[in-house]
């Protein structure tokens, strides 16, 4: 509010000064209106908390006292040779088959997990990016041959693939990396390229190259700022895509080879014991749910966040909460309604004036 | 009258016979040529330095196209443009970057002109960073002292587009054209998208602008009061052709080709008196397409005054100074013959040239003309 009213001051004023009045950017409209929605602040806080607890994972295995690899048979299996449940012994989510901390194997499988689903997006939204610009921007003959290729990598049947690759140069992280990589651009770039060919109609595109800039200035100052709202919300959508499929081919055996815990390993062996030792098949599963449903919930909260039609929608609940905070307070259940209705009105004018 | 010579110094730009020709595709993934928008056919024109050339014409003329083909960013079909003498039309984009800081463009839509992710600063000082004339506090000297000049407060080169009104933002589009010190900006209907009271703002400080700096404008509208406001000459455009160009106050008080005289009266008068009086000439039918445009003068078709020849040859440009055509021929039913080959000329000199078989002479009333030729038209139907 601050800030408009110094607006009209110096309009109307000319001898008030004031130094290098600063916009609202559209970054910051969209984190105050993401502030106000609640599943995604919430979708954000157990977003931050994983990644605390993923870098932290070595700190709270010197707190167990559990290393992430070392079997305990004595206080980690109980009489039978099976795994002990959630709490006994100091193991808080209990023991997987061999007697190892589960808290600790799924911390340290947070790791892989969140590292293959951020690296593998960064990359593939700078790859996504790069051809959907040029394709859009050159088009052509440039554009057939990119956008064909791109069709053909979102056809190909991915898992068959990675079957394939990781037989053939043997299960790796770098290969998981790769695989991952190679089929999440394609998605990207296409929705890159569109965005690109209605950009470069603009009548600004136009005017810088009446300015006589180069197609990769144009394409760098003029086009990219304008790419990177939908990039961001499409990246967020991708980590949790990212994250299931290192899950998978590790399920599969093909990707992160045991000792090293990765949720995917953690499944598949936890599938011979969920009948003596249920928490091994549940926590694992839990967190994999939580990390995919929180990050999948951010995105769609700063894809409503980002578009200005939500505005109202969103004025309207901010006031709304305000007011029930409020009414709640004086205890009036009456009073509550009735401002609801009032509010969201107040909010209806408020915005078109 | 202009000189035919490339090198006459009053002439800043010349353009002869442009031709620009857009490809018509069909067909889904196999894409064929099927035809060809004929978007300018045949336009020269000069364009003298610190005067203004107003190019007047209704959508789909072809005035857009013809000043991105001036303005070097678009190639031509064929035909030559030269720019203090030398011919920009087949330069490549390194050998024309130099020449780009002599001719700015200012767009119609100040809404889709300015990049809304950037600000105002980097929006303006784009042109010293492209061309590397300056950088840092230099830079932001300089932009500031654009938007001081083109009257924006210059404080406020941290905010966004979206943060000004249309005519704050037509201003930024003049800052930025501004900044490399053209000698020549065109103007692509640069207040067609502004209220009427900002219109007069933003013409004023481009006039300004021009004394200030001696600049060339190449003006393109329709609206024809604002043209004549500021243009010294005016070239009037259909389908493609120039079909009228005079000094603004002789097209304007001697419209010679029919298209110009429909042109003027359907154009709006503040005076509800005088627009009452005004005689209205209604042009019946639409533009024919630029795909496949008419033979012989194109704008026969729905032309009050069409004759025979007018379908089959083409009038060329000339003018029509010589003929004392009220005095010798009835009015409305002047022969080619009589009129006789005037003195070719070329749009933006001194004279009044016209392509017209029967240019319309002082005093005749086209809409008889127009009744008559209904009249003639309905006959044999």
């Amino acid at each position: 509010m601050s800030v408009t009213e110094v607006q009209f001051s110096s309009q109307g004023l000319d001898n008030v000064a004031i130094t290098s009045v600063e916009g609202r950017t559209q970054w910051q409209l969209t984190w105050r209106r993401l502030r106000s929605d609640k599943v995604s602040m919430i979708a954000m806080a157990v977003i931050v908390i994983m990644i605390i607890l993923a870098i932290a994972a070595p700190a709270v295995a010197a707190l167990t006292g559990h290393d992430v690899n070392t079997a305990y048979p004595v206080t980690g299996e109980n009489m039978d040779g099976n795994p002990v449940g959630p709490g006994t012994n100091g193991f808080l989510l209990g023991t997987d088959s061999t007697g190892r901390d589960l808290l600790v194997r799924i911390l340290y499988g947070a790791r892989i997990s969140l590292f293959v689903g951020i690296v593998t997006t960064l990359i593939a939204s700078v790859l996504g990016v790069a051809v959907g610009l040029i394709a859009g921007y050159f088009g052509g003959v440039v554009d057939t041959v990119l956008a064909r290729f791109t069709d053909a990598v979102l056809a190909f049947p991915y898992i068959v693939l990675a079957l394939a690759l990781a037989v053939v140069f043997g299960p790796s992280l770098t290969i998981i990396l790769v695989m991952i990589t190679f089929f999440s651009w394609a998605g990207i770039a296409r929705i890159v390229r569109g965005q690109t060919l209605s950009i470069k109609e603009k009548e600004y595109i136009e005017a810088a190259r009446s300015l006589g800039a180069g197609p990769f200035r144009i394409m760098f100052f003029d086009i990219l700022p304008n790419l990177l709202a939908p990039v961001l919300v499409i990246a967020t959508l991708y980590i949790p895509n990212a994250v299931v499929f290192e899950s998978t081919l590790s399920y599969l055996g093909l990707g992160v080879q045991p000792p090293t815990p990765s949720w995917g390993n953690m499944l598949s062996d936890a599938q011979n014991f969920y009948q003596v030792a249920w928490w091994y098949l549940v926590f694992p599963a839990a967190v994999l749910l939580i990390t995919t449903l929180a990050f999948n919930l951010l995105g769609d909260g700063i894809r409503d966040a980002m578009d200005p039609r939500t505005e109202k929608l969103i004025a309207a609940r901010r006031l709304r909460r305000r007011q029930t905070r409020r009414s709640m307070n004086k205890g009036n259940k009456e009073a509550l309604r009735g401002l609801a209705v009032g509010g969201a009105a107040t909010a209806d004018t408020r915005m078109k004036g | 009258m202009a000189t035919a010579n490339n090198t006459d110094d009053n002439v800043l730009v010349r353009v002869e016979n442009v031709v620009k020709y857009f490809p018509v595709k069909a067909g889904g993934f196999l894409k064929h040529t099927v035809g060809h928008v004929h978007a300018v056919d045949d336009v020269s024109l000069v364009i003298e330095r610190g005067k203004t050339l107003g190019l007047v014409g209704e959508t789909g003329s072809g005035k857009s196209t013809l000043a991105r083909c001036v303005a070097g960013l678009i190639p031509v079909t064929s035909g030559k443009v030269f720019l203090n003498g030398t011919d920009i039309s087949r330069l490549s984009r390194g050998a024309m970057r130099p020449l780009r800081r002599e001719v700015q463009m200012i767009f119609q839509d100040p809404y889709s002109s300015l990049n809304p992710r950037r600000r105002v600063g980097a929006i303006i000082g784009d042109p010293f960073a492209i061309h590397k004339t300056a950088t840092g506090a230099e830079r932001k000297r300089m932009v500031q002292e654009l938007m001081e000049r083109v009257g924006l407060n210059p404080e406020h080169f941290n905010r966004f587009p979206a943060e000004f009104s249309g005519g704050q933002r037509q201003r930024i589009g003049v800052a930025r054209a501004l900044a490399l010190r053209p000698k020549l900006i065109i103007c692509d209907e640069p207040v067609s998208a502004l209220d009427v009271s900002i219109q007069a703002q933003v013409l004023n400080l481009l006039s300004d602008l021009q004394s200030e700096y001696g600049l060339s404008y190449l003006f393109i509208a329709h609206d024809l009061e604002v043209v004549r406001h500021v243009s010294d000459k005016v070239s009037v455009m259909y389908l493609g052709r120039i079909g009228e160009a005079a000094p603004a106050d002789s097209l304007y008080s001697q419209p010679r080709h029919p298209y110009t005289v429909a042109l003027l009266s359907a154009a709006p008068a503040a005076d509800p008196n005088a627009a009452a009086a005004r005689q209205r000439i209604i042009l019946t039918g639409d533009v024919p397409s630029p795909i496949d445009p008419p033979a012989g003068c194109r704008f026969h078709p729905r032309c009050p005054k069409a004759q025979d020849i007018c379908g089959r040859v083409e009038p060329p440009l000339v003018t029509h100074d010589d003929l004392e055509i009220s005095k010798t021929v009835p009015p409305g039913w002047q022969s080619a013959d009589a009129a006789g080959p005037g003195v070719p000329g070329i749009p933006g000199g001194e004279a009044h040239v016209t392509a017209c078989h029967f240019p319309v002479v002082p005093g005749e009333t086209l809409a008889s003309a127009r009744t008559a030729s209904i009249a003639a038209e309905r006959e044999p139907a």
